[in-house]
Protein backbone atom coordinates (compact mmCIF):
# COMPACT_ATOMS: atom_id res chain seq x y z
CA UNK A 1 0.00 0.00 0.00
CA UNK A 2 2.63 2.49 1.08
CA UNK A 3 4.95 1.39 -1.70
CA UNK A 4 2.23 2.04 -4.21
CA UNK A 5 1.64 5.55 -2.86
CA UNK A 6 5.36 6.32 -3.00
CA UNK A 7 5.51 5.27 -6.59
CA UNK A 8 2.51 7.36 -7.54
CA UNK A 9 3.89 10.34 -5.63
CA UNK A 10 7.21 10.07 -7.39
CA UNK A 11 5.48 9.67 -10.68
CA UNK A 12 3.27 12.65 -9.92
CA UNK A 13 6.24 14.84 -9.11
CA UNK A 14 8.22 13.64 -12.09
CA UNK A 15 5.27 14.24 -14.33
CA UNK A 16 5.05 17.76 -13.05
CA UNK A 17 8.71 18.39 -13.61
CA UNK A 18 8.81 17.17 -17.19
CA UNK A 19 8.65 19.63 -20.04
CA UNK A 20 6.66 19.28 -23.20
CA UNK A 21 9.63 18.45 -25.41
CA UNK A 22 9.85 18.91 -29.14
CA UNK A 23 12.75 17.00 -30.65
CA UNK A 24 14.17 19.17 -33.41
CA UNK A 25 15.85 16.19 -35.08
CA UNK A 26 12.71 14.29 -35.94
CA UNK A 27 9.97 16.69 -34.76
CA UNK A 28 8.40 14.35 -32.26
CA UNK A 29 7.45 15.11 -28.67
CA UNK A 30 10.50 13.36 -27.24
CA UNK A 31 13.64 14.55 -25.53
CA UNK A 32 16.35 14.80 -28.17
CA UNK A 33 19.24 16.05 -26.06
CA UNK A 34 20.43 19.54 -26.86
CA UNK A 35 18.36 20.04 -30.00
CA UNK A 36 15.09 20.04 -28.14
CA UNK A 37 12.58 22.82 -27.60
CA UNK A 38 10.59 23.09 -24.40
CA UNK A 39 7.32 24.00 -26.05
CA UNK A 40 5.53 24.79 -22.79
CA UNK A 41 8.18 27.27 -21.66
CA UNK A 42 8.28 28.91 -25.06
CA UNK A 43 4.52 29.04 -25.29
CA UNK A 44 3.77 30.48 -21.85
CA UNK A 45 6.63 32.97 -21.87
CA UNK A 46 5.59 34.14 -25.32
CA UNK A 47 1.91 34.45 -24.46
CA UNK A 48 2.66 36.34 -21.24
CA UNK A 49 5.16 38.60 -22.94
CA UNK A 50 2.74 39.38 -25.74
CA UNK A 51 -0.03 40.01 -23.21
CA UNK A 52 2.23 42.41 -21.33
CA UNK A 53 3.31 44.23 -24.49
CA UNK A 54 -0.20 44.35 -25.91
CA UNK A 55 -1.57 45.82 -22.70
CA UNK A 56 1.21 48.38 -22.32
CA UNK A 57 1.15 49.28 -26.00
CA UNK A 58 -2.59 49.80 -25.85
CA UNK A 59 -2.21 52.18 -22.93
CA UNK A 60 0.83 53.87 -24.48
CA UNK A 61 -1.09 54.67 -27.66
CA UNK A 62 -3.91 56.31 -25.75
CA UNK A 63 -1.54 58.02 -23.35
CA UNK A 64 -2.56 61.52 -22.37
CA UNK A 65 -0.56 64.13 -20.54
CA UNK A 66 -3.79 65.39 -19.02
CA UNK A 67 -5.72 63.66 -16.28
CA UNK A 68 -4.92 59.94 -16.59
CA UNK A 69 -7.49 57.19 -16.46
CA UNK A 70 -7.25 54.27 -14.06
CA UNK A 71 -5.57 51.97 -16.56
CA UNK A 72 -3.08 54.63 -17.51
CA UNK A 73 -2.42 55.34 -13.86
CA UNK A 74 -1.66 51.70 -13.28
CA UNK A 75 0.77 51.55 -16.18
CA UNK A 76 2.33 54.85 -15.19
CA UNK A 77 2.99 53.60 -11.68
CA UNK A 78 4.84 50.57 -13.02
CA UNK A 79 6.75 52.56 -15.61
CA UNK A 80 7.75 55.22 -13.11
CA UNK A 81 8.78 52.54 -10.66
CA UNK A 82 11.11 51.01 -13.24
CA UNK A 83 12.30 54.44 -14.30
CA UNK A 84 13.10 55.54 -10.75
CA UNK A 85 15.03 52.32 -10.16
CA UNK A 86 17.08 52.99 -13.27
CA UNK A 87 17.65 56.63 -12.31
CA UNK A 88 18.77 55.63 -8.83
CA UNK A 89 21.46 53.25 -10.02
CA UNK A 90 22.37 54.38 -13.47
CA UNK A 91 23.66 57.88 -14.04
CA UNK A 92 24.45 57.87 -17.72
CA UNK A 93 22.00 58.26 -20.57
CA UNK A 94 20.74 55.16 -22.26
CA UNK A 95 17.75 54.51 -24.46
CA UNK A 96 17.94 50.81 -23.72
CA UNK A 97 18.34 50.28 -20.01
CA UNK A 98 15.03 51.65 -18.73
CA UNK A 99 12.83 49.78 -21.25
CA UNK A 100 14.95 46.69 -20.60
CA UNK A 101 14.33 47.01 -16.87
CA UNK A 102 10.61 47.48 -17.42
CA UNK A 103 10.39 44.47 -19.72
CA UNK A 104 12.32 42.29 -17.29
CA UNK A 105 10.30 43.35 -14.30
CA UNK A 106 6.84 42.91 -15.79
CA UNK A 107 7.61 39.86 -17.88
CA UNK A 108 9.42 38.00 -15.13
CA UNK A 109 6.70 38.94 -12.69
CA UNK A 110 3.99 37.59 -14.98
CA UNK A 111 5.90 34.37 -15.59
CA UNK A 112 6.58 33.96 -11.87
CA UNK A 113 2.93 34.63 -11.21
CA UNK A 114 1.96 31.53 -13.16
CA UNK A 115 3.31 29.68 -10.15
CA UNK A 116 0.29 30.81 -8.17
CA UNK A 117 -2.15 29.04 -10.46
CA UNK A 118 -3.19 25.70 -9.01
CA UNK A 119 -0.44 23.23 -9.93
CA UNK A 120 -2.76 20.74 -11.53
CA UNK A 121 -5.10 23.12 -13.34
CA UNK A 122 -3.40 23.73 -16.66
CA UNK A 123 -1.60 20.34 -16.93
CA UNK A 124 -4.93 18.57 -16.32
CA UNK A 125 -6.68 20.63 -18.99
CA UNK A 126 -3.78 20.01 -21.35
CA UNK A 127 -3.96 16.33 -20.50
CA UNK A 128 -7.59 16.28 -21.53
CA UNK A 129 -6.60 17.81 -24.85
CA UNK A 130 -4.01 15.08 -25.35
CA UNK A 131 -0.88 16.97 -24.32
CA UNK A 132 1.11 14.60 -22.12
CA UNK A 133 3.33 17.05 -20.22
CA UNK A 134 2.99 20.71 -19.32
CA UNK A 135 5.16 22.87 -17.14
CA UNK A 136 3.32 26.08 -16.60
CA UNK A 137 5.89 28.36 -14.96
CA UNK A 138 8.44 29.47 -17.56
CA UNK A 139 10.83 30.95 -14.99
CA UNK A 140 11.57 27.60 -13.44
CA UNK A 141 13.06 26.51 -16.69
CA UNK A 142 16.83 27.08 -16.64
CA UNK A 143 16.70 27.74 -20.36
CA UNK A 144 14.59 30.80 -19.84
CA UNK A 145 16.50 32.24 -16.89
CA UNK A 146 19.77 31.66 -18.70
CA UNK A 147 18.36 33.21 -21.85
CA UNK A 148 17.59 36.35 -19.87
CA UNK A 149 20.87 36.46 -17.99
CA UNK A 150 22.98 35.65 -21.06
CA UNK A 151 21.32 38.46 -22.97
CA UNK A 152 22.11 40.76 -20.06
CA UNK A 153 25.66 39.34 -20.05
CA UNK A 154 26.07 40.14 -23.74
CA UNK A 155 24.85 43.66 -23.02
CA UNK A 156 27.34 43.98 -20.14
CA UNK A 157 30.21 43.06 -22.43
CA UNK A 158 28.86 45.21 -25.24
CA UNK A 159 28.59 48.30 -23.05
CA UNK A 160 31.91 47.65 -21.32
CA UNK A 161 33.63 47.64 -24.68
CA UNK A 162 31.55 50.51 -26.05
CA UNK A 163 32.23 52.82 -23.11
CA UNK A 164 35.78 51.87 -22.20
CA UNK A 165 37.04 50.50 -25.49
CA UNK A 166 38.57 47.07 -25.87
CA UNK A 167 41.77 48.28 -24.25
CA UNK A 168 39.91 49.71 -21.29
CA UNK A 169 37.89 46.56 -20.84
CA UNK A 170 40.99 44.35 -20.98
CA UNK A 171 42.73 46.68 -18.55
CA UNK A 172 39.79 46.45 -16.20
CA UNK A 173 39.98 42.67 -16.35
CA UNK A 174 43.72 42.45 -15.84
CA UNK A 175 44.91 45.40 -13.77
CA UNK A 176 42.36 45.17 -10.97
CA UNK A 177 42.35 44.88 -8.04
CA UNK A 178 46.19 44.79 -7.99
CA UNK A 179 47.68 47.27 -10.39
CA UNK A 180 50.96 45.54 -11.13
CA UNK A 181 52.04 43.52 -14.16
CA UNK A 182 53.01 40.54 -12.04
CA UNK A 183 49.44 40.20 -10.83
CA UNK A 184 47.91 40.14 -14.29
CA UNK A 185 47.07 36.41 -14.37
CA UNK A 186 45.73 36.52 -10.85
CA UNK A 187 43.67 39.64 -11.56
CA UNK A 188 42.34 38.15 -14.75
CA UNK A 189 41.24 35.00 -12.96
CA UNK A 190 39.53 37.01 -10.25
CA UNK A 191 37.78 39.38 -12.63
CA UNK A 192 36.71 36.56 -14.92
CA UNK A 193 35.13 34.75 -12.02
CA UNK A 194 33.39 37.95 -11.03
CA UNK A 195 32.21 38.58 -14.57
CA UNK A 196 30.91 35.09 -15.22
CA UNK A 197 29.34 34.86 -11.78
CA UNK A 198 27.00 37.68 -12.77
CA UNK A 199 24.86 35.87 -15.36
CA UNK A 200 25.07 32.56 -13.51
CA UNK A 201 23.95 33.99 -10.18
CA UNK A 202 21.30 36.06 -11.90
CA UNK A 203 19.70 33.10 -13.62
CA UNK A 204 20.20 30.52 -10.88
CA UNK A 205 18.70 32.80 -8.24
CA UNK A 206 15.49 33.22 -10.20
CA UNK A 207 15.39 29.59 -11.22
CA UNK A 208 16.09 28.29 -7.73
CA UNK A 209 13.44 30.40 -6.05
CA UNK A 210 10.73 29.54 -8.55
CA UNK A 211 11.70 25.88 -8.79
CA UNK A 212 11.56 25.52 -5.03
CA UNK A 213 8.25 27.32 -4.92
CA UNK A 214 6.77 25.08 -7.58
CA UNK A 215 8.10 21.98 -5.87
CA UNK A 216 6.53 22.96 -2.56
CA UNK A 217 3.20 23.53 -4.29
CA UNK A 218 3.52 20.04 -5.81
CA UNK A 219 4.34 18.57 -2.40
CA UNK A 220 1.40 20.36 -0.82
CA UNK A 221 -0.78 18.92 -3.56
CA UNK A 222 0.28 15.44 -2.44
CA UNK A 223 -0.99 15.98 1.12
CA UNK A 224 -4.50 15.03 2.26
CA UNK A 225 -7.10 17.44 0.96
CA UNK A 226 -7.97 19.03 4.34
CA UNK A 227 -4.43 20.24 4.98
CA UNK A 228 -3.91 21.38 1.39
CA UNK A 229 -6.06 24.49 1.81
CA UNK A 230 -4.32 26.18 4.75
CA UNK A 231 -0.82 25.16 3.65
CA UNK A 232 -1.48 26.03 0.03
CA UNK A 233 -2.92 29.37 1.06
CA UNK A 234 0.00 30.18 3.35
CA UNK A 235 2.59 29.20 0.79
CA UNK A 236 0.77 31.14 -1.91
CA UNK A 237 0.79 34.27 0.25
CA UNK A 238 4.47 33.84 0.96
CA UNK A 239 5.19 32.99 -2.62
CA UNK A 240 3.41 36.11 -3.82
CA UNK A 241 6.14 38.02 -2.02
CA UNK A 242 8.87 35.89 -3.59
CA UNK A 243 7.36 36.22 -7.03
CA UNK A 244 7.42 40.02 -6.85
CA UNK A 245 10.74 40.15 -5.07
CA UNK A 246 12.50 37.93 -7.59
CA UNK A 247 11.20 39.97 -10.51
CA UNK A 248 12.37 43.10 -8.71
CA UNK A 249 15.79 41.65 -7.88
CA UNK A 250 16.33 40.51 -11.44
CA UNK A 251 15.51 44.00 -12.68
CA UNK A 252 17.65 45.83 -10.13
CA UNK A 253 20.67 43.56 -10.63
CA UNK A 254 20.40 43.99 -14.39
CA UNK A 255 20.45 47.75 -13.91
CA UNK A 256 23.34 47.54 -11.47
CA UNK A 257 25.42 45.30 -13.73
CA UNK A 258 24.81 47.51 -16.73
CA UNK A 259 25.62 50.68 -14.80
CA UNK A 260 28.84 49.04 -13.59
CA UNK A 261 29.63 48.27 -17.20
CA UNK A 262 29.14 51.96 -17.98
CA UNK A 263 31.41 53.15 -15.23
CA UNK A 264 34.86 54.14 -16.26
CA UNK A 265 37.49 53.54 -13.60
CA UNK B 1 16.10 20.42 -16.62
CA UNK B 2 18.79 20.30 -19.25
CA UNK B 3 19.97 23.26 -21.20
CA UNK B 4 18.73 22.84 -24.73
CA UNK B 5 17.77 24.82 -27.81
CA UNK B 6 14.99 26.53 -25.87
CA UNK B 7 17.73 28.86 -24.66
CA UNK B 8 18.11 30.36 -28.13
CA UNK B 9 14.39 30.64 -28.66
CA UNK B 10 14.02 32.42 -25.35
CA UNK B 11 16.89 34.77 -26.09
CA UNK B 12 15.31 35.74 -29.39
CA UNK B 13 11.92 36.23 -27.70
CA UNK B 14 13.49 38.30 -24.96
CA UNK B 15 15.39 40.51 -27.37
CA UNK B 16 12.24 41.03 -29.44
CA UNK B 17 10.24 41.96 -26.37
CA UNK B 18 12.88 44.41 -25.17
CA UNK B 19 13.12 45.90 -28.64
CA UNK B 20 9.36 46.31 -28.80
CA UNK B 21 9.24 47.95 -25.36
CA UNK B 22 12.09 50.25 -26.31
CA UNK B 23 10.53 51.21 -29.60
CA UNK B 24 6.80 51.30 -29.00
CA UNK B 25 5.99 51.23 -25.30
CA UNK B 26 8.55 53.30 -23.45
CA UNK B 27 8.77 56.48 -25.58
CA UNK B 28 5.05 57.40 -25.70
CA UNK B 29 4.62 56.79 -21.99
CA UNK B 30 7.71 58.79 -21.10
CA UNK B 31 6.68 61.53 -23.50
CA UNK B 32 3.29 61.84 -21.84
CA UNK B 33 4.87 61.80 -18.38
CA UNK B 34 7.34 64.50 -19.33
CA UNK B 35 4.57 66.56 -20.89
CA UNK B 36 2.57 66.28 -17.72
CA UNK B 37 5.62 67.24 -15.70
CA UNK B 38 6.03 70.34 -17.85
CA UNK B 39 2.33 71.12 -17.51
CA UNK B 40 2.46 70.82 -13.75
CA UNK B 41 5.57 72.97 -13.61
CA UNK B 42 3.84 75.57 -15.78
CA UNK B 43 0.76 75.42 -13.61
CA UNK B 44 2.80 75.84 -10.46
CA UNK B 45 4.72 78.79 -11.82
CA UNK B 46 1.46 80.34 -13.04
CA UNK B 47 -0.04 79.88 -9.61
CA UNK B 48 2.99 81.50 -8.06
CA UNK B 49 2.77 84.37 -10.50
CA UNK B 50 -0.92 84.73 -9.71
CA UNK B 51 -0.13 84.77 -6.02
CA UNK B 52 2.45 87.48 -6.49
CA UNK B 53 0.07 89.51 -8.60
CA UNK B 54 -2.61 89.09 -5.98
CA UNK B 55 -0.26 90.35 -3.29
CA UNK B 56 0.67 93.29 -5.47
CA UNK B 57 -2.97 94.09 -6.11
CA UNK B 58 -3.73 93.84 -2.41
CA UNK B 59 -0.92 96.22 -1.62
CA UNK B 60 -2.21 98.61 -4.24
CA UNK B 61 -5.71 98.34 -2.87
CA UNK B 62 -4.50 99.08 0.64
CA UNK B 63 -2.57 102.07 -0.62
CA UNK B 64 -5.52 103.38 -2.57
CA UNK B 65 -7.76 102.82 0.40
CA UNK B 66 -5.43 104.84 2.55
CA UNK B 67 -5.38 107.65 -0.01
CA UNK B 68 -9.14 107.59 -0.28
CA UNK B 69 -9.52 107.67 3.49
CA UNK B 70 -7.19 110.65 3.67
CA UNK B 71 -9.15 112.38 0.95
CA UNK B 72 -12.38 111.66 2.72
CA UNK B 73 -10.98 113.02 5.97
CA UNK B 74 -9.90 116.16 4.16
CA UNK B 75 -13.32 116.56 2.63
CA UNK B 76 -15.02 116.09 5.98
CA UNK B 77 -12.62 118.57 7.53
CA UNK B 78 -13.35 121.10 4.83
CA UNK B 79 -17.07 120.54 5.17
CA UNK B 80 -16.82 121.03 8.92
CA UNK B 81 -14.94 124.27 8.45
CA UNK B 82 -17.44 125.42 5.88
CA UNK B 83 -20.29 124.54 8.18
CA UNK B 84 -18.81 126.58 11.03
CA UNK B 85 -18.21 129.39 8.65
CA UNK B 86 -21.80 129.25 7.45
CA UNK B 87 -23.03 129.17 11.03
CA UNK B 88 -20.89 132.17 11.90
CA UNK B 89 -22.15 134.01 8.85
CA UNK B 90 -25.73 133.15 9.72
CA UNK B 91 -25.18 134.34 13.27
CA UNK B 92 -23.73 137.53 11.95
CA UNK B 93 -26.64 137.98 9.53
CA UNK B 94 -29.11 137.20 12.28
CA UNK B 95 -27.51 139.82 14.51
CA UNK B 96 -27.66 142.42 11.71
CA UNK B 97 -31.22 141.47 10.91
CA UNK B 98 -32.14 141.62 14.58
CA UNK B 99 -30.64 145.04 14.91
CA UNK B 100 -32.49 146.22 11.82
CA UNK B 101 -35.73 144.81 13.12
CA UNK B 102 -35.07 146.49 16.42
CA UNK B 103 -34.47 149.78 14.71
CA UNK B 104 -37.64 149.41 12.69
CA UNK B 105 -39.58 148.61 15.82
CA UNK B 106 -38.05 151.57 17.62
CA UNK B 107 -38.95 153.82 14.70
CA UNK B 108 -42.41 152.42 14.74
CA UNK B 109 -42.66 153.04 18.45
CA UNK B 110 -41.34 156.54 18.02
CA UNK B 111 -43.93 157.15 15.35
CA UNK B 112 -46.64 155.83 17.60
CA UNK B 113 -45.41 158.03 20.40
CA UNK B 114 -45.42 161.07 18.14
CA UNK B 115 -48.90 160.38 16.85
CA UNK B 116 -50.11 159.72 20.39
CA UNK B 117 -48.61 163.00 21.55
CA UNK B 118 -50.35 164.85 18.70
CA UNK B 119 -53.61 163.15 19.56
CA UNK B 120 -53.08 163.96 23.18
CA UNK B 121 -52.35 167.57 22.33
CA UNK B 122 -55.52 167.83 20.31
CA UNK B 123 -57.50 166.24 23.10
CA UNK B 124 -55.89 168.48 25.67
CA UNK B 125 -56.89 171.55 23.58
CA UNK B 126 -60.49 170.50 23.31
CA UNK B 127 -60.51 169.45 26.95
CA UNK B 128 -59.11 172.79 28.00
CA UNK B 129 -61.62 174.62 25.82
CA UNK B 130 -64.43 172.69 27.37
CA UNK B 131 -63.05 173.21 30.85
CA UNK B 132 -62.66 176.95 30.23
CA UNK B 133 -66.18 177.24 28.83
CA UNK B 134 -67.51 175.55 31.91
CA UNK B 135 -65.51 177.82 34.13
CA UNK B 136 -66.42 181.00 32.32
CA UNK B 137 -69.95 179.91 31.72
CA UNK B 138 -70.03 181.17 28.31
CA UNK B 139 -68.96 180.46 24.92
CA UNK B 140 -65.44 181.18 24.27
CA UNK B 141 -64.60 182.45 20.91
CA UNK B 142 -63.39 179.41 19.56
CA UNK B 143 -61.14 180.79 17.03
CA UNK B 144 -59.44 183.20 19.34
CA UNK B 145 -58.98 180.97 22.27
CA UNK B 146 -58.21 178.02 20.14
CA UNK B 147 -55.20 179.84 18.95
CA UNK B 148 -54.27 180.72 22.45
CA UNK B 149 -54.61 177.22 23.73
CA UNK B 150 -52.81 175.82 20.85
CA UNK B 151 -49.93 178.00 21.73
CA UNK B 152 -50.16 176.76 25.26
CA UNK B 153 -50.28 173.20 24.22
CA UNK B 154 -47.39 173.78 21.98
CA UNK B 155 -45.47 174.74 25.02
CA UNK B 156 -46.23 171.43 26.62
Amino acid sequence: MSAKITVTSTEYIQHHLTYLHLNLKNFTLTNGGFWTLNLDTLFFSFVLGVAFLYFFRKVAVRMTSGVPGKLQNFVEVIVEFADSQVKDCFHGRSELIAPLALTIFVWVFLMNFMDLLPVDLLPRIAGMMGIPYLKVVPTNDLNLTFALSLTVFVLIIFYSIKIKGIGGFVKELTLQPFNHWAFIPFNFLLEMVGLIAKPISLSLRLFGNLYAGELIFILIALLPWWIQWPLGWMWAMFHLLIVTLQAFIFMVLTIVYLSLAHEDH
Amino acid sequence: MNINATLFGQMITFILFVWFTMKYVWPPIMKALEERQAKIADGLSAAERGQRELELAQEKVIEQLRAVKQQAAEIVDKANKRATQIIEESKEQAKVEGRRQLELAQEDIQQHITSAKNELRKNVVSLAMTGAERILGREVDKNESAKLIEDLVGEL
